[in-house]
This record gives C-alpha cells, sequence and structure tokens, in this order.
C-alpha cells in the first residue's frame, strides 16, 4: 500500500523458502535410488517398499495413530469446556490459577512435563496401584494433558470472538444452557475444534520427548523409533516416511481450510444480508 | 428430578469448571510437587530408583529426610551452570533470530490482499502441522558435509571445500529458528492484522515518512505481539532437547540434554528432579508474564 511491494515480495519468498526447502528436500530424496541420502542415483520408489516391510515402523505407527486419535478427542472434549470457562463464566474464585494451569503446558519445556509425569505415574502406581506399568494408557493421559492447553487458547480466542448476543437471545427465549451450548455455540464455533483436533492429532503423533517418559518398554511410538534410527545418520527410509506423514497432513489441512473458508464466505454473506435487512429496516422507518 | 437430588448434583458451571480443573490440577500441578518432593531424596540401586523422604524410626517415629545434597551437587558441579547459561543464551539468540526474521515475514501477511492473507497464513501453518522431529532431520540431509548446502556452494565457487556445518552451533540455532518461527509469525501476525491503517494515513498526511511511521506507530502498537511471540519461543527452547542432540555439537551443554543424560543414562532421577526444579524456577516468571500479557489481551478484545 506505500508502493514498497518489492519489501513485501521479497520478504515472503525469503520466509517461504527458507519453511519449505527442507520439506521439499526430504520428499525429493525420498525418491531416491541411492543409500546415500544427498547423492541423486535416480529416480526409484524402492524405500516406500522398504517401509511397507519393516515391522517395528508400522507397529510403532499404528500404537501412534492410535495414542493420536485418542488423545485429540479427550483434548478437543477437555479443552472446549476449558476455553468456555475462560472466555464465558467471568471472574470465579481460582479462576488465576485455572488460566495460569491452562497457559503453561503451551511452554512448558518437555522434558519437565515428561519428567514430572513420569514421577506421578511412579507414585500413583505405588500409592493407588494404577495405572500398573506404562504403556499406551499413560503416553494417552500425557498427550490430553499438553494437547488440552493448544485446544483451549483456540477455543477460547473464537468464543472471544463470537457474538454473545446469539447465546442471550437464546437463553431469554427459554433455552436451557446445555440446549443453548449444543444448539447454538458449539455449531458456530465447530470449525475452531476441527482444527483444535487437527492440531493435537499431530502434537501427539510428533512427540518425542514426552513419549519417550511416560511410555514403558515395549511401547515405543513412532517418533522414538525414527529418534532412534536417525541418531545413527540419515536414512532413505524416514525420507519415505516424512513424505507420507508430510502428504497426509498436507491434504488434511487443506481440506479444513477449505472447508473453514467457504464457511466464513457463507457468514459473511449471511452478516451482510441481515445488516442490509437491518438498513432497510431503519430507512423504511425513516421514511414513515 | 427431585429437589434433594438437585441440590446433591453440582451446579452446571462448577461441574463444566471442575472437570478441566481437576484434570489440570492432578496431571499438571500435582506431578511437580511430586518431582519437588523426589529432588530432596538421594538415588537408590531400586524400582523406583529413590529413596522414600519419610521412613518409620522406631514404632511411633516418623522421620523425614531431606536430602539437600543433589541442589549442593547443581551449584558447585560447573557443568550444570555452564548448562543453564548456555541454554538461556543460545534460546535468547534463537528467539531474537526469530523476531528478525518473523516480523518482516508477518509484516508481509498481514499488509496483503485479504484474499492471499489466509492462503499465507495456512502456508505459514502448514510446516507447523507436519512432524517437528523429520523437519529437524530435513536439516541433517542440508547441513551435512556432503549435504545440499555445501554441494550448492561448492557448484556455486563460493567455496573450496565442505564448511563443517553439522554439529556446530551455527546448526542448532538454525534447528531453533527454523521449528519455533511459527510460534514468532503467529501472534505477530494476528497484532498486525488487527491494526488500524487509517493512524498511518494520518502520519502520512501529517508528513510523516513510511519508515518514521513504521517506528513510531507500527512498531509501538505490535509490543503486545512481539513479546507473546519472543515468550511463545524463548520458554521452551530454553529447555529443548531434540534440536541439539541432532544438530549439536555432542558436546554442547544444554539443560534439556543435562537432564536427560541424568535421567537415562545415568539414571539418577533425584539429580534429575533437582534440574527441573531449577529450570522451572527460572521459567516461572516469564510464564507468568505470558498468562498476564494473554488475558490483557482478551480483556482488550472484549471491550
Amino acid at each position: 500500500m506505500y508502493g514498497r511491494s518489492w519489501f513485501r515480495n521479497v520478504s515472503l519468498i525469503l520466509g517461504f523458502s527458507f519453511l519449505y526447502i527442507p520439506i521439499v528436500s526430504l520428499i525429493v530424496y525420498s525418491f531416491n535410488k541411492s543409500k546415500l541420502v544427498t547423492v541423486w542415483g535416480g529416480f526409484s520408489t524402492m524405500w516406500y517398499g522398504e517401509l511397507l516391510k519393516n515391522e517395528q515402523i508400522l507397529s510403532a505407527a499404528w500404537l501412534s495413530l492410535r495414542v493420536a486419535a485418542i488423545s485429540a478427542t479427550l483434548a478437543v472434549a477437555l479443552g472446549t469446556l476449558a476455553g468456555m470457562v475462560l472466555a464465558r463464566f467471568g471472574p470465579f474464585k481460582g479462576r488465576m490459577m485455572f488460566s495460569g494451569l491452562t497457559t503453561a503446558p503451551l511452554v512448558m519445556p518437555e522434558v519437565i512435563t515428561g519428567l514430572s509425569l513420569l514421577l506421578l505415574f511412579v507414585t500413583m502406581e505405588q500409592l493407588i496401584g494404577w495405572p500398573a506399568g506404562r504403556g499406551m494408557t499413560t503416553i494417552i493421559i500425557s498427550h490430553v494433558t499438553f494437547t488440552m492447553a493448544f485446544v483451549t487458547v483456540i477455543v477460547q480466542s473464537r468464543l472471544a470472538q463470537m457474538d454473545e448476543s446469539l447465546e442471550e437471545a437464546a437463553l431469554d427465549l427459554g433455552a436451557r444452557p446445555w440446549k443453548v451450548f449444543f444448539l447454538i455455540t458449539l455449531p458456530i464455533i465447530f470449525p475452531a475444534l476441527l482444527s483444535g483436533w487437527l492440531l493435537a492429532f499431530t502434537l501427539s503423533l510428533d512427540d518425542l520427548v514426552i513419549a519417550s517418559f511416560v511410555a514403558g518398554p515395549g511401547s515405543s511410538t513412532l517418533p522414538m523409533v525414527i529418534f532412534s534410527k536417525v541418531r545413527l545418520g540419515v536414512s532413505p527410509d524416514i525420507n519415505a516416511l516424512a513424505t507420507i506423514l508430510v502428504g497426509v497432513v498436507a491434504v488434511g489441512v487443506l481440506i479444513a481450510g477449505i472447508v473453514m473458508t467457504r464457511q466464513q464466505k457463507l457468514r459473511d454473506r449471511d452478516a451482510q444480508m441481515a445488516l442490509a435487512a437491518n438498513q432497510q429496516m431503519i430507512e423504511s422507518m425513516k421514511k414513515g | 428430578m427431585t429437589s434433594w437430588l438437585r441440590r446433591l448434583l453440582p451446579h452446571g458451571r462448577t461441574l463444566v469448571t471442575s472437570v478441566p480443573y481437576v484434570w489440570l490440577l492432578v496431571f499438571f500441578l500435582i506431578p511437580f510437587v511430586i518431582v519437588l518432593k523426589i529432588s530432596f531424596s538421594s538415588a537408590a540401586i531400586a524400582m523406583p530408583p529413590y529413596e522414600p523422604l519419610l521412613h518409620w524410626a522406631s514404632e511411633n517415629v516418623m522421620q523425614v529426610k531431606l536430602n539437600f545434597g543433589n541442589y549442593l551437587f547443581l551449584v558447585q558441579d560447573n557443568l550444570y551452570w555452564k548448562s543453564y547459561l548456555n541454554s538461556i543464551f543460545v534460546a535468547g539468540v534463537s528467539t531474537l533470530l526469530c523476531l528478525l526474521i518473523g516480523y518482516p515475514l508477518a509484516y508481509a501477511m498481514a499488509r496483503s490482499s485479504p484474499a492471499n492473507r489466509n492462503i499465507l497464513l495456512l502456508l505459514a501453518i502448514l510446516p507447523f502441522f507436519t512432524s517437528f522431529l523429520l523437519r529437524v532431520y530435513a536439516w541433517i540431509g542440508l547441513l551435512k558435509n556432503n549435504g545440499l548446502v555445501n554441494n550448492a556452494l561448492m557448484a556455486l565457487g563460493v567455496i573450496d571445500q565442505p564448511i563443517q556445518m553439522l554439529q556446530t552451533d551455527f546448526a542448532v540455532y538454525v534447528g531453533m529458528v527454523y521449528s519455533y518461527l511459527p510460534f514468532m509469525i503467529l501472534p505477530l501476525y494476528a497484532n498486525l492484522e488487527k491494526m488500524d491503517l487509517t493512524l498511518l494515513e494520518a502520519a502520512a498526511d501529517l508528513g510523516c515518512k513510511p519508515w518514521q511511521g513504521f517506528l513510531k506507530i507500527t512498531l509501538p502498537l505490535s509490543t503486545p505481539g512481539v513479546v507473546a511471540g519472543c515468550l511463545l519461543v524463548f520458554i521452551p527452547a530454553v529447555g529443548e532437547f531434540v534440536i541439539p542432540s541432532l544438530l549439536g555439537d555432542p558436546g554442547m551443554l544444554m539443560i534439556g540434554k543435562v537432564l536427560w543424560t541424568e535421567f537415562f543414562n545415568n539414571r539418577d532421577w533425584p539429580v534429575a528432579s533437582a534440574v527441573a526444579i531449577a529450570l522451572l524456577l527460572f521459567l516461572v516468571l516469564p510464564i507468568m508474564y505470558l498468562d498476564r500479557a494473554q488475558n490483557a489481551g482478551d480483556d482488550e478484545e472484549r471491550k
């Protein structure tokens, strides 16, 4: 807007190249025939075949997917409640602490969260005998705890933008609070829940540090297997795995993005129509 | 429902509040109390590998044994001091670099046409949705001695032989900036996008040059975004483990790595707990500040 679009374009091009070159290089080298990851030996899909034969990676991936799906769902349920509390309930006793508890997991270094959850599980097992041993359950609980913070932030900011008068109108017309929540609030903030679920799912699928602390022997998640392989050096089948993950995520996020943009357009149109109708009414009242 | 039953059940509001509240208390706050407790214990060869704090000395005397040795150890051993200071330094430099790269990018995104804005935002978030571990891994392939960056520089004739980039501090900074950049861009973008552009027009009408307008209006107004972005990058970066262990020098001292080694390699849970408590004490202030900054933003939005 100041005729300095060259600055804008240069920033955008440099910034996005920095963000995307590493990902593109991962994808390109996953189709490399040579075992040396950085020397091009011709096009091949052999590493994908190799990947499908790797039992360890496949079982770890299956565990990670189940953990991610369950913990994302629980995190959305808890995070939505927490977001509602923060955005709608106003001041209450203990609100400061509640708000602190929902913010802290966002930034808490993973080594601290992981260590403290493990010590909790060990102590709980000593005291009440549950959870017996560590595995999928303990990983799920830990992932819910740190991903629900992200869902809370998303839901809270969506609720802050939302027009509260819709809920008030429903309450005035005699709907019970629960009914208002399920019929009015939930459909309006649904896109936020969807993106919260996707974010929680990917964060869980991705977590190495917390899972390493709270997973018992015999339950290795995908990042744990990847990390132990990557420590020994680059290997092309990891590139193939990365490409599959990037592809799945890209498709998922694009679909979510398209759905959200379309809904936004519909909402904008509705709002404009409502405004126009309102304007007409005011005009006619002025004339009358 | 009969009235006595209704009185017995918690009120709807209380129920909605207490479910996430109790979850966070049990799985987030209480664990820190346990870490604190174990940091005063001493290591033992047992499962779990630490001694209980309380034990019955005789039939009716309970003894509490607090071992301050772990904290003394942290103070006396140079390794820990150096790791703390180095982690803070590395996290600080990474935060600064994120700000220097993220600000122009967020600014450019916020000043694009509304139609492009959503696409650019999606593009900026997309890498954040792909695996963090694999994005760090990608840099190994790029920064290796026979990696893409060295090959490109040699092909261009800038250098004759490969520069050692992997396992240096440089690689750690690249990895840090790359992984944490979205945390910087998002709050900055949210802030810059909301800004009232008529302020800049007014300034221009009064004879302000664009760069003056930026320094005197845009930059001061974007302070909340800058603060939030910096805290979101700095706090987790202090305890980062994955990036220094994959990209950095094996001898690089970072507190997240020290904690990991104490726990997994030395199996010294009490010392690991003491390291965690000391790190937490240092991070409590920035975390509280972040919480306050976020709440202030919400209140402003409501007005």
